[in-house]
């Protein structure tokens, strides 16, 4: 096996340059070493002004999302053994703003996640004295594939969709909003409809599929999606059929 | 907030139709595109093709095929185009276009098969 | 923090990449998603295709004889079995997606997704026999 492998990787500094470059850097090859470990040798050996985001280093902080080779991966779950002879191409995430290297702009992101109201919505609160909200296991399945989002983003950086109309609410936002609406405790489907029933909410998605292909966590959040468009046409038929029955 | 959107209806009209040209069309143009005029089986004669789509229900099938099937276009049609050519900001055209096209093809499959002897 | 919410501000230092028009040129899957979407043109043919025959039907057995003469010319039957590759296309597609749209609970277990395409394509196969039946019997 080799023991060097070259990466090329997207730097973009906006006080020296107007238009991003690649570096190429030639980093030890290890069998066991992921793309993240590469680029942390290139912060530690080569090159400290590299810029980059990650965390946990394994999978679950969902910081660490690039572009490897063009394809949405997390980097510390992504081989270089993979990718051998190289080189390895390393850009940040697509659809998004860069604002430096390999750091995006995520703020559009994180104001989606927030407009679905991602809490539990009840009518009446139970009070106290009745203790807490019981759920089965069989109620915990309609929901729990949905709540094992890591909020990555690489769904967003794989659906065109996004990337040709920003103001595409988008996969994740999507899947979590189906998280609360599936969760047998929340009473708050009705809310989070007026803001998903949209074209710029679910209407927008044309399955191409890629979000779940690329999800880490097999959210599988184009199929969160699907489902809700059967839930707010069936909503739409009860509204425009039975329009005196508000819910 | 802003008004609910009215494409559920679209939406539902697209899949049906979607469902419905996933199993009829291809033996239907297997049959009448392939089959028979390349002579590997009898087509129909003019009188049997007459009997075959006199029935009243036989009538409302084609005429769901037509309507649905062109909604089916329409709808799918009209997203890649925004998607595919990024003409967005012309949706007003291409929702008159492509929803316009799909009824003409409809009231023409209904002209034509109200009037079939 | 809300008048970001419509679209990311501009900044004068974030650099956004334009996404090319022929951005699903460039990736082999994006290329298959916009083939599955073309097939609904086939869809749209077959349905003129089906207008066609009813009026030579309905014009008496000259139009329809030259209509049926009409499908045998060579560059009819290339578009036919070219519309027919889409059609198939829009089939299989739409029959291994269902699944991810159906979701059935049964006895609070999820269907598995190959029982609900499974049932999709033995629909298929039966409604195509049937159908080839009622035309062919004469």
């Amino acid at each position: 096996m080799a023991d060097k492998i070259t990466l090329e990787v997207m730097r973009y500094r906006p006080e020296q340059e107007t238009e991003p470059t690649f570096q190429g850097y030639e980093v030890p090859f290890h069998a066991d070493w992921v793309v993240l470990d590469a680029l942390n040798y290139i912060k530690d050996r080569l090159d400290g002004s590299l810029s980059y985001r990650w965390s946990c280093r394994m999978g679950v902080c969902g910081s660490c999302g690039m572009m490897v080779d063009g394809e949405p991966q997390l980097t510390c779950a992504t081989f270089l053994s993979h990718y051998l002879p190289g080189p390895v191409r390393v850009e940040p995430l697509r659809y998004f703003p860069i604002m430096r290297d390999l750091v995006i702009e995520m703020t559009d992101f994180m104001d989606k996640l927030q407009r679905v109201k991602p809490w539990l919505i009840r009518g009446a609160e139970k009070p106290l004295l009745q203790g807490e909200y019981l759920q089965t296991p069989e109620e915990l399945d309609l929901y729990k594939q949905f709540s094992m989002c890591i909020n990555c983003m690489l769904c967003y950086a794989a659906c065109p969709v996004y990337g040709l109309d920003p103001q595409f609410i988008g996969p994740a936002a999507i899947a979590l909003a189906q998280r609360y609406n599936m969760d047998s405790r929340d009473q708050g489907s009705e809310q989070r409809l007026d803001l998903l029933s949209q074209h710029d909410g679910i209407w927008g998605c044309t399955f191409v599929g890629e979000c779940s292909k690329v999800c880490p966590k097999e959210v599988d959040p184009a199929s969160a999606i699907q489902q809700y468009k059967l839930t707010a046409t069936k909503e739409w038929f009860r509204a425009f059929l039975m329009p005196w029955s508000a819910k | 907030m802003a008004k609910r959107s009215n494409e559920p209806f679209l939406w539902l009209l697209f899949s049906a139709g979607g469902a419905l040209a996933a199993l009829l069309l291809p033996v239907l143009l297997f049959l009448y595109g392939l089959a028979f005029p390349l002579g590997w089986l009898e087509p129909p004669s003019y009188q049997s093709m007459l009997t075959l789509i006199s029935h009243p229900l036989m009538r409302l099938l084609l005429f769901a095929l037509c309507f649905l099937g062109l909604c089916h276009w329409a709808h799918r049609f009209r997203y890649t185009l925004y998607d595919g050519l990024q003409i967005k900001h012309l949706n007003e055209v291409i929702f008159v276009l492509c929803y316009g096209g799909a009824m003409v093809g409809t009231v023409l499959a209904g002209y034509l098969l109200w009037t079939i002897p | 923090m809300n008048d970001i919410s419509a679209h990311t501000a501009y900044h004068p230092r974030w650099y956004r990449p334009r996404v090319s028009t022929y951005w699903w040129l460039w990736r082999w899957v994006y290329l298959k998603f916009i083939l599955r979407e073309i097939s609904s043109i086939a869809v749209a043919y077959f349905v003129v295709l089906l207008l066609l025959q009813l009026r030579a039907l309905s014009h008496g057995p000259e139009a329809y004889a030259a209509f049926q003469a009409w499908l045998k010319v060579p560059q009819i039957i290339a578009l036919n079995s070219v519309c027919l590759l889409f059609v198939l296309l829009h089939t299989i597609t739409w029959f291994n997606l269902a699944p991810r749209a159906i979701v059935v609970r049964v006895r609070g277990k999820r269907v598995p997704d190959r029982l609900i395409a499974g049932s999709n394509y033995v629909a298929w196969l039966v409604v195509s026999v049937a159908v080839a039946w009622l035309i062919l019997r004469g």
